[in-house]
């Protein structure tokens, strides 16, 4: 069939689950890539939804100054559990769910290298999802030392129980690592090992080369974090002074290996969402995607540098001079090939036939608000300016522009655009515009006002404030409701288009990319056979039959 | 004719760009706090310069993006696509090669900006490894090496979730921080127990405290009145609370109040704190999570 030689493994699973394929078992037993990547959207979406709801209870805190709705261990608590499960619960592995869904299908595949693996790697995250949710339950309450777990403070344990909150974050973080150093294997050995013949690495759709960069980082970075984790177990549960500095232990030490990956974990976040704009614009554009190469190679540009950049998160702490100018210098070359794509967007819609719809609503304002979050993180990255607004609400707002006006903006352009591949039955363009609307709008209210907020001095994590600092938080406030009243219309209208929506083609966007050669949804096995890629992607502008009200107009 | 209308509109739109840019820039400083000393200045001045060159970058990338939007939009049912660009390698290496060069002028700016704030004193010397915490701070020699003379000594006690300020020529406590204006002030900093971070807004500095070193830096406040130090690194349950009133006063008004306060006896001072801990069923809904005790409220000779 092909000269893949992981192929063969891959066949013999398949066969497997092919006796699954019927009734409710497939979603429990199912090692097919898109069942388990339909796992991991709702899933993580449910988690997105809870901690979601942790916000909107900080956001009701913060509308007075005083501290009168929570009391303060549950404050933290609720920051720190939105800030971790937002992450490690939504932004990561809902795009692994993607990509699960995504990248065999667009390179040809017929499923990824490892479906058992795979398989498992899923069921970690609902496991370590509710391990995590239950120490809201413990006497200990959860962990409330923020989702950086910096020590000393979250090794402090005020219940003196064995069994604490940070204790349960610790195994969370541990194994939801463990989880994706799976998925990072089975992602990479799939995109080198699997593309369907023909399918050459410049030929890869961007969205693959993206996850690819993304996954790679995970590989290189990830054990640190993990391995962060295991010290600060040792230390909280055995006593081992590692990080306590009145045991000659070096609390900088956790913080050199915590942001070694989370820094570059936020590269992790983000790439996948530049690739979903990659495949969204040209679509909607009608036109290729402009400088295709430098766009792929732009991906392992930023997934490069962003291992070189973790220190600018410590510039004020104690960090000597020299390393505060190097770690400036490589903060700040990011932005050279996130620029090299977001040049790229913009000349690929100039001069292309736009079509509006929600998906290329999501990614074009996905797209600005990504600009002006690149602006603020070069401020950021210069040290004079970040030691004013450093751990204030301006990085809050930076990160939030990131977090969700860029990347979760993405996730739903992603899931409005393969909606009608992965159902076959299209979404409701009304509720899809409503909702565009309403997060647009309501992200930007939530979001914006922490800039000035920070800049005025206000800290974040603070359950009371100077009452200077009111009026913008009461914007932030009612934006934040807002936002979380705009999550309605897509879940209407997600259920009910799944049952109820219109049949559509296999290609109803008219899309390239091998993904809608197949049936929607595709089969089990994806391909009926095996295609044989022979042209670069995105060959957007081979249809010569304009309709005749189509006129170029410039 | 439309290619000349088409650069007109661009000329126009590029000079509304660089208007509207250099008007944020210098809006600029009217989003930050006061001026409390030399560094804010600067830090002010880069500030603007960042938005100056942020908004016109984003204006030119968003003004790009909305020109398409609002003239490129496809008919009703057109579905045909339109002519193909995959791109042009003098473009690309364009958009590569100036914003390479752009970084470099942020970060030459940020250096030589940070260079004369480092001549003020930023920089932290760190102690290492400090015997024995409960050793009176005043055995460690403070050593300087700015060129700058300093005028006053002060060490800063940071715990869960006090600070105390002591001025060891006086002898005097407080948990108010007072300076005197234009003079360099020398903080020793210290914390007995998390990682705490000194911040004033006003100063645009801000420094964290590791447990169990001493961090020193200087300070020199440029601007009379009352301001508000924050714990800037997350320290616990009550870490909101942990906040000071900083007093920067002309040297006749410090020195009258330090010889007020070392009148005074030492007494506990008023700790929001320990006060929300023992009352800690009346705040907000009760998770009844256990929280670190607060330390005990400093003995001072001077609290507000």
């Amino acid at each position: 069939m092909t000269n893949n030689p992981i192929e063969g493994i891959a066949s013999a699973h398949e066969s497997e689950h092919i006796e699954q394929e019927t009734g409710w078992q497939r979603y429990f037993f199912s090692t097919d890539h898109k069942v388990i990547g339909i796992q991991y959207l709702v899933t993580t979406f449910i988690f997105f939804l809870i901690a979601g709801l942790f916000s909107m209870v900080m956001r009701g805190e913060l509308v007075t100054p005083e501290s009168d709705i929570v009391d303060r261990p549950l404050y933290n608590g609720l920051f720190t559990m939105h800030g971790t499960m937002m992450i490690f619960l939504w932004i990561i592995p809902t795009q692994v769910g993607l990509a699960n869904y995504l990248v065999p299908l667009m390179i040809g595949a017929r499923d990824m290298a490892f479906p058992l693996l795979n398989e498992i790697a899923y069921w970690i995250i609902p496991f370590a999802g509710l391990l995590l949710l239950s120490s809201f339950l413990l006497p200990s309450g959860t962990a409330q030392a923020g989702w950086w777990s910096y020590p000393p403070v979250s090794l402090q344990n005020p219940s003196g129980h064995v069994f604490n909150g940070e204790l349960f974050w610790i195994l969370g973080i541990a194994l939801l690592g463990i989880s994706s150093i799976m998925g990072g294997v089975n992602f990479v050995t799939t995109i080198v090992k699997m593309r369907a013949p023909g399918m050459t690495y410049f030929r890869m759709p961007i969205f693959v080369w993206t996850v690819l960069s993304a996954q790679l980082l995970q590989l290189f970075c990830l054990p640190a974090l993990t391995g962060a984790a295991i010290l600060l177990f040792l230390e909280l549960t055995l006593g081992a002074p590692l990080f306590n500095p009145f045991k000659e232990g070096s609390p900088i030490l956790y913080q050199h290996l915590f942001w070694f990956y989370s820094h570059p974990a936020v590269y992790v976040m983000v790439l996948p969402a530049f690739g979903v704009f990659s495949e969204v614009i040209p679509a909607f554009s009608r036109k290729p995607l402009f400088g295709y190469r430098s766009v792929a190679l732009a991906s392992f540009g930023i997934a490069i540098v962003s291992t070189l950049v973790w220190v600018h998160h410590m510039f004020a702490s104690g960090t000597p001079g020299w390393m505060r100018m190097l770690f400036m210098l490589t903060t700040m070359l990011v932005a050279v090939p996130t620029g090299v794509k977001v040049f790229a967007w913009a000349a690929t819609i100039w001069n292309g036939k736009l079509h509006l719809q929600t998906p290329m609503l999501f990614a074009l304002a996905g797209v600005v608000m990504f600009v002006f979050a690149g602006i603020t993180g070069v401020m950021l990255g210069s040290t004079a300016f970040d030691l004013h607004v450093n751990n204030t609400y301006f990085v809050v707002g930076h990160f939030h522009y990131v977090v969700y006006n860029t990347i979760t903006m993405a996730i739903f352009a992603a899931i409005y655009y393969w909606f009608p591949k992965i159902t076959g039955r299209m979404y409701a363009e009304g509720w899809g515009k409503l909702h565009f609307w309403l997060t647009f709008i309501g992200a930007n209210l939530t979001f914006f006002p922490m800039h000035p907020l920070g800049l005025q001095g206000m800290v974040r994590r603070i359950s009371s404030y100077d009452p200077q600092y009111q009026s913008w938080n009461i914007v932030a406030s009612i934006g934040s409701f807002l936002l979380g009243m705009a999550t309605l219309p897509f879940i209407i209208n997600m259920v009910g288009s799944t049952l109820q929506g219109r049949k559509v083609s296999d290609n109803p966007w008219h899309a390239t990319g091998l993904e809608w050669t197949t049936s929607s949804p595709p089969p089990v096995e994806n391909f009926e056979e095996i295609p044989v890629v022979t042209s670069a992607p995105y060959g957007y502008g081979k249809s010569k039959a304009p309709s005749p009200g189509a006129t170029d107009r410039e | 004719m439309k290619k000349i209308l088409n650069t007109l509109i661009l000329a126009v739109f590029v000079i509304v760009s660089i208007l509207v840019s250099y008007w944020l820039g210098q809006q600029a400083y009217s989003w930050m706090p006061a001026q409390g000393t030399a560094e804010a200045k600067r830090v002010d001045g880069l500030f603007s310069f960042l938005v100056t060159l942020g908004t016109f970058i984003f204006l030119g990338i968003v003004g790009l993006i909305m020109y398409s939007i609002l003239t490129c939009r496809a008919s009703e049912g057109d579905f045909s696509d339109a002519r193909p660009d995959r791109g042009n390698p003098k473009l690309e290496a364009l958009w590569t090669g100036i914003p390479i060069l752009l970084v470099l002028w942020i970060a030459a700016q940020n250096f030589s900006i940070y260079q004369q704030i480092d001549i003020q004193g930023l920089t932290p010397i760190v102690h290492l490894h400090i015997p024995s915490a409960t050793e009176p701070a005043d055995a460690a020699t403070i050593v300087n090496n700015n060129a700058k003379p300093v005028s006053e000594q002060i060490e800063v006690v940071a715990k869960q979730w006090s600070w105390t300020f002591r001025y060891p020529a006086r002898n005097v406590t407080s948990t108010e921080l007072h300076l005197p204006v234009n003079q360099s002030a020398s903080l020793a900093m210290r914390s007995e127990d998390v990682i705490h971070g000194f911040y004033v807004p006003e100063f645009r500095l801000k420094q964290d405290i590791i447990p169990n070193r001493i961090i020193t830096f200087t300070v020199t406040p440029l601007r009379e009145g009352k301001y508000r130090l924050h714990d800037s690194h997350f320290s616990g349950t009550y870490f909101a609370t942990m906040t000071a009133d900083v007093y920067i006063e002309s040297p006749e008004a410090y020195t009258q109040w330090l010889a007020q306060a070392a009148a005074r006896k030492p007494a506990p001072a008023k700790n929001q704190a320990v006060a929300e801990y023992a009352r800690r069923q009346e705040y907000g809904f009760k998770s009844n999570w256990p929280s670190v005790a607060p330390a005990k409220p400093p003995i001072v000779n001077y609290s507000s």
